[in-house]
Order: structure tokens, then C-alpha cells, then sequence
């Protein structure tokens, strides 16, 4: 007979195990050495935490703080209240509702440098979709991301557009999972619409928003692509996120440095995501 | 949606999202398996301002005589290009022929590691030494020029001059009353790219003359680290320049994202009348815009003083060659051929010079672009000045964006003067330099 317990060598795990220490474990201990060094890739210095220094003092590196909480809240946000909304009404009784899921979900298929190049051009202040678009009604469209001052947010609408697909999958299978029996209950008890979904949808699809905030939180806080498609960090710094602070760091030959800044962003996230998670799961209510 | 259906979708995204996966792993793949090519081939990695139909026909020519092909890459230009030449560099994933910039930005790549010293190779005699001096370190050489030299300054539109009745400006004070002129006129003043935010460092690159004449000893002593932008009242014009110019309101509406091609057709167009730039785009203008380049002139970024009026000279590209390169011995005689009188005869044909070569025996032919013409004067009087990145080797990586941010307002001269200072001396300090 062969003992239960015996079934798994430990040397099972050796194959995965060994990738995952090379490819990942590795690399992420080499990044906190080499960010307390002066890098060239051929040669280094140890120099403390002078990097990190640099990282607080220098304004356009700092900058990048800022921008990030600013863009992962508002395009989370975005995700999940356009993503609840988009749920809900995808979940009622619609014609074409397969349809109208497919086409809410389109834009996550979408290549983000494409939706980037896409949205760069239709955001053109005098020639670009969108300005035409208002000037037919008479309104005078902003300088979508060529004014510094709404830049970021341009970037952020565009992420919300491309990311609420997500959301609103993810909603769906939290508002399907909701036994029927409650709304039956509040329709007994007089409630109406707007009833059911405060006190009925919204508590129940609770592990479903706490995904949606985490994931959306986590995405945005890394974000790079997106940004670098439509703006590149400009006009000057105003859209920089701390992701293209260090892609730019690292572009200019300052090795070390850009690692500093990617230790940063690993512990940024961390710091924010990990609580946030935290204080979620603790408020779940079980259906 | 019945449980099989919404666990039909389920797969569905999870197949799509696999995908999508899946294909962002092959594009890099192919992407990265780009060595030396076959026998008789030989890869190149070019800027995409570098790809020019001269250069193009220099190229088949060296496949017609040489019988040597050449597989041209391209890459951006700016610091996305420097970018992608580093992280190739370092990854020993270069191409076999690499154009890249001379000067301070060559500097910044460790060329004596990277590329072949060509000092001993009889073709580098026809070679100037004055731009042998910006393609060397430590004693060795490692490129020829990829094209003619040029100037950065204010090329202009001459048929519009013409109709506003305007006249070249010899201070700044007439230049900006000039722009106000043309404002007047309903027409766009200074035109301004920062959709490719390098095209914003023009006003200030090309203040360099003014700058060395009032200053003589500012590059070396910028070197050293003892004079800074900040502190050097000449050298803070130019940051000054750029926040008067857009503080006047003399640029386009959509300077903070048009592109280097929508600021051509505007110069060419003459919708546009001034644009701060490097002479380089006039044979882009020729290619797309047919002769309208014989409205385009050019004249030196004005001083503030009447007396001080001269051009800042940019020296061409360099084509260089991987140390790494199984076919050195075949890019070297590439290289020989690029530079000999009858690829130079086929480069001029297909493309005239956008400045003095800098090879010796090689005049400006005579039927330049007017452009080029109206340079020659101050090149025969002397009233040229290489630009900074050629005379030190430390240039910020930073000032792309540091000028955007003047331009769009979100930045004061001064501060951003500061700014570059301090990303100056980073570069110095990634570069080893004791400061």
C-alpha cells in the first residue's frame, strides 16, 4: 500500500522551485543590492542609500509619487463605479444583453499601446475626434493632454475606458452569485429598486468590489504602458507615474538609480495594497 | 445567463487572455533574434531621422559594388532611441553597423568597450579632425560621419518674410517684435513639436554660440562642474527664451502635442513661419513637400547684442562598428565605401547637404538648398561655434522634458535652470567624473 503522505517527494517542487528562485527570487534580491550601488552594468560602487536620497529630493523624481496615487485612485474609482453601474445594468432584464457584455468587455482585448496611439490622436486638441466632435455643439474642447493641468486625468479616463471591462466581469459573477431568494424577500417586504441594490446587491457582491479595488488599485499604481503611449511623461513632468520615472532613468544610464526606483514602487505597492487588502477582507459579510 | 453559458464565457476569456499572453511572448522573441545576418549581409541599426533617401541610395550602392547587403533597422530617435541602443549594447544584442549620435551622448555609451577603434584604418585620413575629435575617447577613434555637418537655428519661411515685409532679425528684441508681426498677421509664429519632446531643446542648444562668445570659458568649466546654468546669466538666456516665446503666445495651439512632421508641413506650408531646428529636416521637407523648401531660409537664434551673431554647428551622426560583430572586417570596408567620393556622389544626388561635410576635399556643391546657401557666410567668416554636447561630454538626459515643461508653463526659467543643473551633475557622476 503506499502511504498517502508519501505520495509528493519534496523534490517534486524542485523544478518550479528552481525557476522561480532564478527568474524571480534572483533578480528581486540582486534589484535591493544594486539599488545601494552606483551601476554602470559593467561595474558598480556601493554607495548606501544615496539613490533613494536622490529619489525623495530630486522634484521630477518625486513628482512621480504624487501622479501615481492620483491616477490609481481616480481609475479606480472610475472601474468601480462605472464598473457597478455597467454590472447591474447588465444583469436586469435587457434586450441583447450577451451582446451589450461582449461589447462592454471589447476594450480589455485591445493591445494598451493601441488604445494609447488611438486615443493620443483622438484627444488632439484642433484635429482629433473628440474636440471635432464638441465643436459640432458649439463647445470649445480642452487641450486634452497637452494641458498639464488635465493631462493626467485625460490618461486616467482612458485607462478607466480600457479597464472597466474587468470590473464589470467581475461584478456580473458577484451579482449572478446572489441568491435569488433575497430580492424575493425585499419585493415581499414592499422594497423597490434602488432598495434592492443598496441593501441587497451592493452587501452581497462585497468579495467581488473587494477584488475589483484590489486589482484595479494594484494595476494602476504599476501602471506604464498607457502613459508612455499617450504622453510619454509630458507635457514636462505632469504625467509622470513613478513606472515611466524609472523607465526613464534607466533610458538615461542611471542603472542604479532606476533600480532604487523599482525597490520604491515594489514597496509603494506593498504598502498600499497590502492594508487596503487587509481592511476589505475583514469587512466581508458571508452570503 | 444560464450556469453553461456564463461558464462558457469564462473559458472564452480565459483562451482570449492566454492569447494575448502567448502573443506578447513570440513579438518579443522575434523581436529580440536579430544578430549578424548571413554571410554577405550585414545588419545596421539607424535613427529614423537618419534614413534618408541619400543614405538609402549609399546603401544599394554598397550592395551593387561591394555586393555586401546591408538589413537596416530602425529606431526612434531621442532618449527612447538612446534607450533602445544602451539595452542592446549591454544584452550584446547589436546590430553589426550602429549610427548613433557624436559627442557628449557618444561619450555616455563607453565606446571604447563597444566599438572597433578605427585610428589605424587608412580610410579615416579623409576624415577632418575636427570631427575626429567628437568621435573619440582616450586616444581612440570610432566613426565616420554619416552625413554632411549642419546648424541648429531658426529656419524661417522666406515667402511669407516676403509678404509681411519682414527682414532677418540680428538681436532677439527684433526677432520676438518679428513674431509679434506675424501673430498680428493670423499666421503661427514659432512653431513647436513637443509631441517629440526633443525638438524642444532647439532655443536653447542652438543659443551655444551666444553663450561661448559672451562666456569663452563655459564649456570647459561646465566640464569641471564650476559653472552651472543657474548661476551663469548667459547661459540662463536660453531657458528664458523658451518661457518668453510661449509666454507671448507665439506657438501653434497644439505645440504641447504636434509632431516634427506636422511642425515641417507648417514651416513649408508657411502657416508657420519660424522653427527652431536642426537643418536636418530640410531634405525631409524636399522628400514631402517637393520644392517648397526653396521658401525656407535660416538664420542664427539672435543675441541680445547686434555684435555677437553666429551660427551653432552640429556634427554629424556616426556610423561605428560593433566590437562584437562577426563581420568586422566587412563593415570596415563598408565604411570606407561610405565615405568615398563615389558614394558621396551618390549621396548627392538622391540628397544635397544640409551643411559643410566634414571630410576633406569635399565642397558644398552649388546647387545646395537656399538654406544651406545662407549659411555659408558665417561658416566662411568664422562666426560658427559647435554646440555644447561637442565640446563637453556631458549632456542631461533630462532636458527634453525640462523644456517641455518651460514651454506648457509649468516650469519658471530659473527653477528649471536649477533643475538641469542638478541632472547634469547626475550624468557626470554616472560618467565616472569626479566632481
Amino acid at each position: 500500500m503506499i502511504n498517502s503522505k508519501k505520495m509528493y517527494p519534496l523534490y517534486f517542487l524542485l523544478p518550479a522551485g528552481i525557476i522561480y528562485s532564478v527568474f524571480f527570487l534572483l533578480p528581486t534580491g540582486m534589484s535591493f543590492f544594486y539599488s545601494m550601488t552606483w551601476w554602470t552594468l559593467d561595474d558598480w560602487e556601493f554607495i548606501g542609500f544615496d539613490n533613494f536620497i536622490q529619489f525623495f529630493q530630486e522634484p521630477s523624481l518625486r513628482i512621480g509619487f504624487r501622479n501615481t496615487l492620483i491616477f490609481a485612485f481616480t481609475t479606480m474609482g472610475g472601474k468601480v463605479i462605472i464598473g457597478l453601474l455597467l454590472a447591474v445594468f447588465l444583469c436586469s432584464k435587457i434586450r441583447n444583453k450577451n451582446f451589450l457584455r461582449s461589447v462592454v468587455f471589447f476594450p480589455v482585448l485591445l493591445s494598451t499601446i493601441a488604445v494609447g496611439i488611438t486615443f493620443k490622436t483622438m484627444m488632439h486638441p484642433t484635429t482629433g475626434l473628440i474636440n471635432t466632435a464638441l465643436a459640432k455643439i458649439g463647445i470649445t474642447g480642452p487641450n486634452w493632454l497637452g494641458d498639464p493641468s488635465i493631462a493626467l486625468l485625460s490618461v486616467a479616463m482612458t485607462d478607466i475606458w480600457k479597464g472597466v471591462g474587468i470590473a464589470t466581469v467581475i461584478f456580473i459573477a458577484g451579482i449572478m452569485a446572489i441568491p435569488n431568494h433575497y430580492y424575493e424577500a425585499l419585493k415581499i417586504d414592499g422594497g423597490n429598486a434602488f432598495q434592492g441594490f443598496w441593501h441587497v446587491t451592493l452587501p452581497l457582491s462585497r468579495p467581488a468590489l473587494n477584488t475589483v479595488i484590489i486589482l484595479a488599485l494594484i494595476g494602476g499604481l504599476r501602471t506604464f504602458d498607457l502613459v508612455w503611449a499617450m504622453t510619454g511623461g509630458g507635457p514636462g513632468f505632469s504625467t509622470d507615474l513613478l513606472a515611466s520615472i524609472v523607465y526613464k532613468q534607466y533610458a538615461g544610464g542611471f542603472y542604479g538609480l532606476a533600480t532604487a526606483g523599482n525597490v520604491l514602487l515594489f514597496l509603494f505597492v506593498g504598502l498600499i495594497a497590502f492594508p487596503i487588502f487587509k481592511f476589505l477582507n475583514r469587512k466581508e459579510v458571508d452570503l | 445567463m444560464s450556469k453553461v453559458k456564463s461558464k462558457r464565457f469564462g473559458l472564452l476569456i480565459s483562451i482570449f487572455v492566454i492569447c494575448m499572453i502567448l502573443a506578447g511572448c513570440g513579438a518579443e522573441e522575434s523581436g529580440a533574434s536579430s544578430g549578424s545576418g548571413g554571410d554577405d549581409t550585414l545588419t545596421m541599426l539607424v535613427s529614423e531621422t537618419a534614413d534618408t533617401p541619400g543614405f538609402r541610395a549609399v546603401v544599394e550602392k554598397i550592395e551593387d559594388e561591394l555586393g555586401i547587403k546591408t538589413k537596416v533597422e530602425k529606431r526612434p530617435g531621442g532618449p527612447e532611441g538612446e534607450n533602445i541602443v544602451k539595452t542592446r549594447l549591454a544584452t550584446g544584442d547589436m546590430a553589426d553597423l550602429v549610427l548613433f549620435n557624436s559627442g557628449s551622448l557618444l561619450m555616455a555609451l563607453d565606446p571604447g568597450k563597444h566599438f572597433v577603434d578605427l585610428k589605424g584604418e587608412p580610410f579615416m585620413d579623409k576624415v577632418m579632425d575636427s570631427y575626429k575629435e567628437v568621435v573619440s575617447k582616450d586616444g581612440q577613434i570610432f566613426g565616420i560621419p554619416a552625413k554632411s555637418s549642419q546648424v541648429g537655428g531658426w529656419l524661417y519661411n522666406k515667402k511669407v518674410y516676403k509678404e509681411l515685409g519682414l527682414s532677418v532679425p540680428k538681436t532677439w528684441d527684433e526677432l520676438m517684435a518679428n513674431n509679434e508681426k506675424i501673430k498680428a498677421a493670423g499666421k503661427t509664429a514659432v512653431i513647436g513639436t513637443y509631441g517629440e519632446t526633443w525638438t524642444s531643446q532647439l532655443p536653447i542648444l542652438a543659443d551655444f554660440y551666444n553663450v561661448q562668445a559672451e562666456v569663452p570659458s563655459f564649456a570647459e568649466e561646465y566640464t569641471a562642474g564650476k559653472a552651472k546654468y543657474a548661476s551663469t546669466p548667459e547661459a540662463l538666456r536660453g531657458f528664458e527664451r523658451i518661457q518668453e516665446i510661449s509666454e507671448k503666445g507665439y506657438m501653434n495651439d497644439d505645440y504641447n502635442v504636434a509632431s516634427y512632421n506636422q511642425g515641417m508641413k507648417m514651416l513649408a506650408e508657411g502657416t508657420g513661419v519660424h522653427y527652431p531646428m536642426l537643418t536636418q529636416v530640410l531634405p525631409l521637407i524636399a522628400e514631402n513637400h517637393g520644392e517648397l523648401v526653396n521658401d525656407i531660409g535660416v538664420f542664427p537664434q539672435p543675441s541680445d547684442d547686434p555684435e555677437v551673431n553666429g551660427l551653432t554647428a552640429w556634427m554629424p551622426d556616426a556610423i561605428m562598428i560593433n566590437k562584437e560583430s562577426k563581420n568586422v572586417e566587412k563593415a570596415k570596408k563598408w565604411l570606407e565605401y561610405y565615405i568615398s567620393d563615389e558614394a558621396l556622389e551618390v549621396y548627392t544626388s538622391k540628397e544635397k547637404a544640409i551643411g559643410p561635410f566634414v571630410l576633406k576635399g569635399v565642397e558644398l556643391p552649388e546647387d545646395s538648398y537656399p538654406a544651406v546657401k545662407e549659411m555659408t557666410p558665417y561658416f566662411e567668416s568664422g562666426n560658427v561655434a559647435p554646440a555644447l554636447e561637442f565640446v563637453s561630454p556631458i549632456k542631461g538626459p533630462n532636458l527634453p522634458q525640462i523644456c517641455t515643461s518651460i514651454g506648457s508653463g509649468t516650469m519658471k526659467a530659473e527653477k528649471a535652470a536649477k533643475m538641469y543643473d542638478e541632472d547634469v551633475e547626475k550624468q557626470a557622476k554616472q560618467l565616472g567624473l569626479d566632481w
